[in-house]
């Protein structure tokens, strides 16, 4: 076990379900945040808050390991000198709740543009800070120096339909030099809504934390909400949440094969990846009354069963890929260099980064480290069905486009075998107004989603949700580095990040 | 089905594209009321559109991106995305307005050439949606004029093409 897994384990259990956090010291999380160094040290997942308290979430070889820490005279150990994947979830901290990351590696605003009525809305002192009076500052981007560099912002409206997000390129003819995201404006403070809400309530804020991937971050928190007050689904709600996630990573991935295959300029390929795409999205409709499945999924079982006509829908676009996917595979193998060698992403980087989803298995380890939540940490039915998760080792455009296409006949043999053997019964279990604290975990098409929820006599008194993007978004940073400026919307493209789930 | 099968049985039985439905008449005539009443000149039957999305979750967005595949094919009804605002008849506005993205909204329909629509997709665009009442929201596109509003949480591909083309609609009507 390695130190910092060993200093957090030694802290007292919580009864946080179902794996305990446990309550470090000031200076036991200092030493903890001291050996985030180490080659073995844990991978960190997420930072949060609530008002008194600081939790990390970390994967020490496959399982969930968290750690918290009082917050003392509003602030607490910063953890980014050491870990750097740390240093958005501090800014975001920072901004929601005006707690401060002591020692922390970067101290500008994340979410908080300067727009809203007060700061650190979401914290304890926050009736006593002053209102806001006069124009926000213009945002502070890092500082550049060298000769001939020139810069170029893009966003936050950028692109034919997007979601807002800014990027300042730093280029030096056409190298790009230094690309800094800048993210926040789509920050609807989801979390102060779910506040104070009942867990069913709640769910239809985590469903809208990330359109792409709603199933995915239902699943995650009704996990959550199910762990914290000791409910387990029906069985058929179980096998349906599986056939509706399946669904939505098939769905995203043909999508993401089409974006990627846009900016790559194959646009045969484009159009049929996009006519499958819009016959899952038909599908979808079809089995369970909305094209994305959004609020489908319920803490405690579903909101919607599987319409009489859906299995038969489903298999039916299933069919048609089956058919057409092999062709559409070949001709993509004879165009071979297709993003070979751009946007690469070491696999230590990806592993430093808790990179999870397409981007993770893109960059596998020669140990052969390409996690997939569904089978570590795990959760039903996935360790029951099995499950064959394709990775590669080149990590650069070519590598995260073959992850999706690798994993599309996969997901449709689990699609298949679960609508063959659909259990019977009811589809919901009712929520008691107890007390509890959870984690919960989902795989979505882009990565691991975390759901952490308090709820406290029936109503939830504080949640996170961490979506992949957090640990994506400075991988593309990362991998854009003296690379092309005219690979980044390629490049960009192959790793599929979204705003608002990250923005919260 | 390879491509050369697929090529011959797109030129035998014709293009790819979904069949559709005329607009709605009803909406056709209350726009172009509306368009009378403010005198606008008419922008022709081939409209440019810009998109900003103001903070919303991407599902609006997701069913954007659909209508411009083949399968809804928006080009063929004259309308199409472009880029510059500055190109822009129609601001296609998504999501609940975050406050952090009032400015950038602002700037963009400042941007944008007379005349100029407003259409407000999607219910969070329309009054916050679930996101009404959020420190971080305005609760809606409140800050311009909005001429057309398309409900759903998203609205459907369809949704959207069917407010769209009564935009054209009304456009195409001849001033009175």
């Amino acid at each position: 076990m390695s130190a910092a897994a060993a200093i957090i384990r030694a802290g007292a259990a919580s009864g946080q379900r179902p794996w305990p956090r446990h309550a470090l010291s000031r200076e036991r999380w200092q030493a903890m945040a001291a050996a985030l160094d180490a080659a073995d040290a844990p991978s960190l997942q997420g930072v949060w808050a609530e008002a008194e308290r600081v939790h990390a979430l970390f994967l020490d070889a496959g399982s969930p390991l968290a750690a918290s820490v009082e917050v003392d005279g509003g602030s607490y150990p910063a953890l980014s000198p050491h870990c750097p994947a740390a240093s958005w979830f501090e800014r975001m901290i920072h901004d929601l709740f005006g707690h401060t990351a002591e020692g922390g590696r970067d101290a500008r605003g994340w979410l908080d543009h300067g727009a809203w009525a007060t700061a650190a809305p979401l914290g304890p002192r926050q009736a006593a800070l002053p209102p806001r009076v006069g124009a926000p500052e213009p945002p502070e981007f890092l500082p550049v120096e060298g000769e001939d560099l020139n810069q170029i912002g893009l966003g936050p409206v950028a692109g034919a339909i997007a979601e807002p997000a800014h990027l300042r390129l730093t280029a030096q003819g056409e190298t790009l030099v230094r690309l800094e995201v800048r993210l926040g404006y789509a920050h609807k403070g989801t979390l102060g809504l779910m506040r104070g809400t009942p867990p069913r309530a709640a769910a239809r804020f985590a469903a809208r934390l990330s359109g792409s991937a709603t199933v995915a971050h239902g699943l995650a928190y009704a996990h959550a909400v199910e762990a914290a007050l000791g409910v387990a689904p029906p069985p058929r709600a179980v096998a349906l949440r599986a056939v509706m996630a399946e669904l939505e990573r098939i769905r995203a991935h043909l999508d993401a094969a089409a974006a990627i295959l846009a900016e790559a300029g194959a646009a045969f390929l484009e159009t049929r990846f996009g006519w499958h795409r819009e016959a899952m999205h038909e599908a979808a409709g079809r089995a369970f009354g909305h094209r994305l499945m959004m609020d489908a999924v319920a803490p405690g079982g579903l909101a919607t069963d599987l319409a009489a006509d859906g299995a038969a829908a489903i298999r039916a676009a299933l069919a048609a890929l089956a058919a057409e996917l092999p062709d559409l595979v070949r001709r993509l193998d004879r165009s071979a260099s297709l993003g070979a060698g751009i946007g690469r992403i070491a696999p230590d980087l990806a592993l430093r980064f808790g990179a999870s989803g397409p981007v993770g298995r893109a960059s596998r380890r020669a140990s052969g480290h390409g996690g997939d939540a569904r089978l570590v940490p795990g959760y039903p039915p996935y360790p029951v069905l099995g499950l064959d998760v394709p990775t590669r080792a080149e990590g650069d455009v070519a590598a995260r486009l073959r992850v999706r296409l690798d994993e599309l006949p996969e997901s449709a043999r689990l699609l298949r075998a679960l609508l063959e053997a659909l259990p019977d019964g009811t589809i919901a279990t009712a929520l008691p107004a107890a007390s509890g604290e959870g984690l919960g975990v989902a795989e979505s098409s882009r990565g691991t989603v975390w759901h952490w929820v308090r709820i406290e006599g029936g109503l939830v008194a504080a949640a996170f949700a961490r979506d992949p993007d957090w640990l994506h978004w400075p991988l593309l940073e990362a991998a854009m580095r003296n690379g092309m400026l005219a690979d980044l919307p390629l490049c960009a493209a192959s790793f599929g990040l979204t705003s608002s789930g990250v923005d919260l | 089905m390879t491509i050369w099968q697929r090529l011959r049985h797109t030129l035998r039985h014709g293009p790819a594209p979904l069949p559709a439905a005329a607009p709605s008449a009803e909406t056709a005539a209350a726009l172009a009321a509306r368009l009378d009443a403010a005198a606008q000149r008419r922008l022709g039957r081939s409209l440019a559109i810009r998109h900003v999305g103001a903070g919303g979750c991407d599902g609006c967005e997701l069913e954007l991106r659909a209508l411009n595949g083949i399968v809804y094919d928006l080009e063929r009804f004259g309308l199409r995305f472009v880029t510059s605002p500055r190109h822009a008849d129609i601001l296609l506005a998504t999501g609940p307005l975050t406050r952090t993205m009032a400015e950038a909204l602002a700037r963009t329909h400042a941007a944008m050439g007379e005349p100029k629509w407003v259409v407000a997709v999607g219910d969070c665009a329309i009054d916050g949606g679930v996101f009404k009442g959020s420190y971080a929201c305005l609760g809606g596109i409140t800050t311009l004029p909005v001429d057309l509003v398309i409900r759903g949480c998203p609205p459907t591909p369809w949704q959207v093409l069917e407010g769209l083309r009564a935009l054209i609609e009304a456009n195409a009507t001849p001033a009175r």
